[in-house]
């Protein structure tokens, strides 16, 4: 039987741990309210700009643009996101599950994999594997266009140098408050058959004639970097949101189970506290009776 | 009421406007260019301005900055940077940003320096842009 101080020591530390579980679960809401916004406002554009781009990239000959190339994949770059922070439950675990079986299935296959890692999650979780090329971190708190434009531009070069045959990113989907779901979306090359289901892909892409103005090249030349900086745009944003979403969910729940712990403790205290009574009853009656005698 | 097209503003930040409208003028490429219903399909850069659109002999006017439009299907999609209506914008701001803009082009012009000179450019379009929006939408 534990001793009654060490029951209550332990119940006050409980209730502390609760405390600030509880307070990051108002935080992570708070916060997840904003992000929540931001990334509902941008799907719209995100999947407007990946359908007119499915339409424009039909009429077009993928030979043309380097980042429409399709070459033999023998080297496969993925672009992990994660969140920077952690304690939100399986939420990262979730992300690194599809991001190993991805690696696992390529280098099976002979390919080489080389990461880009967004968050400072990925990048301690792959930064002993040796397959990390680059590493963005301290970027998810505060989400800027110019971020995305920067691993955008960093991830064409290496593509268009012919480093990566292929690029993938693989992030957590935010489908509601309560599910997050790790997903992989293709980033180059760039490919107008190919439907990813982060837009309303249901559409089929109709070759018509468009009139261009000015010609394709220019166009393309100026869309095709916007559509990649959109693209990863929005997976970061969708990223932001789930980390949010996922904590909120794992501090409730720890909240809870701490309250299951506190109420737990509290039995086996009140127990030791009735077995001590009783004990020195005991003792009082056997010295009377003893007395008595 | 004369056949329309369907109007669709959307930016970073959400759909801004989603109508069926008689006209639509954009500053595209090459110049202002309109957009009556059942125009062939198109796709065009769209540069900083004022694009404006009809219905029903009423004219609503916006301020967009750079993007691209699409027309196919007799609907025409506009997917922009920011698009603000006259109402939205703040005249003082606007005014402040157009003289502070044309101090960094003198200052860019001098230096030669073209990074700058285009973001002071660029800028500077954006304040006037503002400022024709937000003119007319008083007048009216």
């Amino acid at each position: 039987m534990p001793s009654l101080k060490d029951v209550k020591t332990k119940i006050e530390g409980v209730k502390k741990t609760s405390q600030i579980t509880r307070a990051m679960n108002m935080v992570a809401s708070a916060k997840l309210r904003g992000a929540q916004q931001r990334i509902e406002d941008f799907r719209p554009y995100a999947e407007k700009f990946q359908f007119a781009m499915g339409n424009l990239s039909s009429g077009v000959d993928p030979a043309q643009y380097p980042l429409m190339a399709v070459r033999d994949t023998g080297k496969v770059e993925l672009v992990v996101i994660t969140s920077d922070r952690g304690l939100c439950g399986s939420f990262n675990a979730n992300i690194f599950k599809l991001a190993d079986k991805e690696i696992e299935r390529l280098e099976a296959e002979g390919k080489k994999v080389s990461l880009v890692c967004v968050g400072k999650k990925a990048a301690g979780y792959y930064r002993k594997t040796g397959r990390v090329r680059r590493e963005y971190t301290d970027i998810m708190s505060s989400f800027q266009m110019f971020n995305a434009r920067e691993i955008a531009q960093d991830v064409a070069e290496n593509f268009l140098e012919g480093n990566a045959d292929e690029v993938n990113i693989i992030y957590s989907r935010f489908v509601s408050v309560a599910v997050q779901r790790p997903e992989l979306t293709t980033l180059l090359p760039i490919s107008p058959e190919k439907k990813d289901d982060g837009g309303e892909g249901g559409d089929a892409a109709v070759a018509q004639d468009y009139i261009y103005e000015p010609g394709t090249e220019e166009i393309m030349e100026v869309l095709l970097p916007l559509y990649m900086n959109v693209t990863v745009y929005r997976c970061m944003l969708e990223v932001g949101a789930s980390e949010h979403a996922a904590r909120m969910t794992a501090m409730d729940n720890a909240t809870n189970a701490c309250g299951d712990l506190i109420h737990n403790l509290t039995l086996i205290y009140n127990k030791a506290r009735q077995a001590g009574i009783t004990a020195e009853l005991m003792d009082i009656v056997g010295g009377a009776e003893a007395l008595k005698g | 009421m004369a056949e329309t097209i369907h109007l669709e503003v959307v930016t970073p930040k959400g759909p801004v406007v989603s109508e069926d409208v008689e006209l639509v003028t954009a500053p595209g490429y090459g110049g202002e260019f309109g957009v009556l219903a059942h125009h062939a399909p198109m796709i065009s850069t769209i540069r900083i301005g004022v694009m404006s659109y009809r219905k029903d002999n009423s004219e609503a006017r916006l301020m967009i900055s750079g993007g691209f439009c699409e027309v196919s299907n007799n609907q025409i999609t506009f997917l922009v940077e920011s698009a603000e209506r006259g109402e939205d914008i703040d005249v003082d701001r606007a005014l402040r940003a157009k003289e502070r803009a044309e101090k960094r082009l003198a200052a860019a012009a001098r230096k030669q320096e073209k990074i700058n000179q285009a973001r002071a450019e660029a800028a500077l379009q954006r304040a006037l842009a503002r400022l024709r929006v937000a003119n007319k939408g008083g007048e009216s």
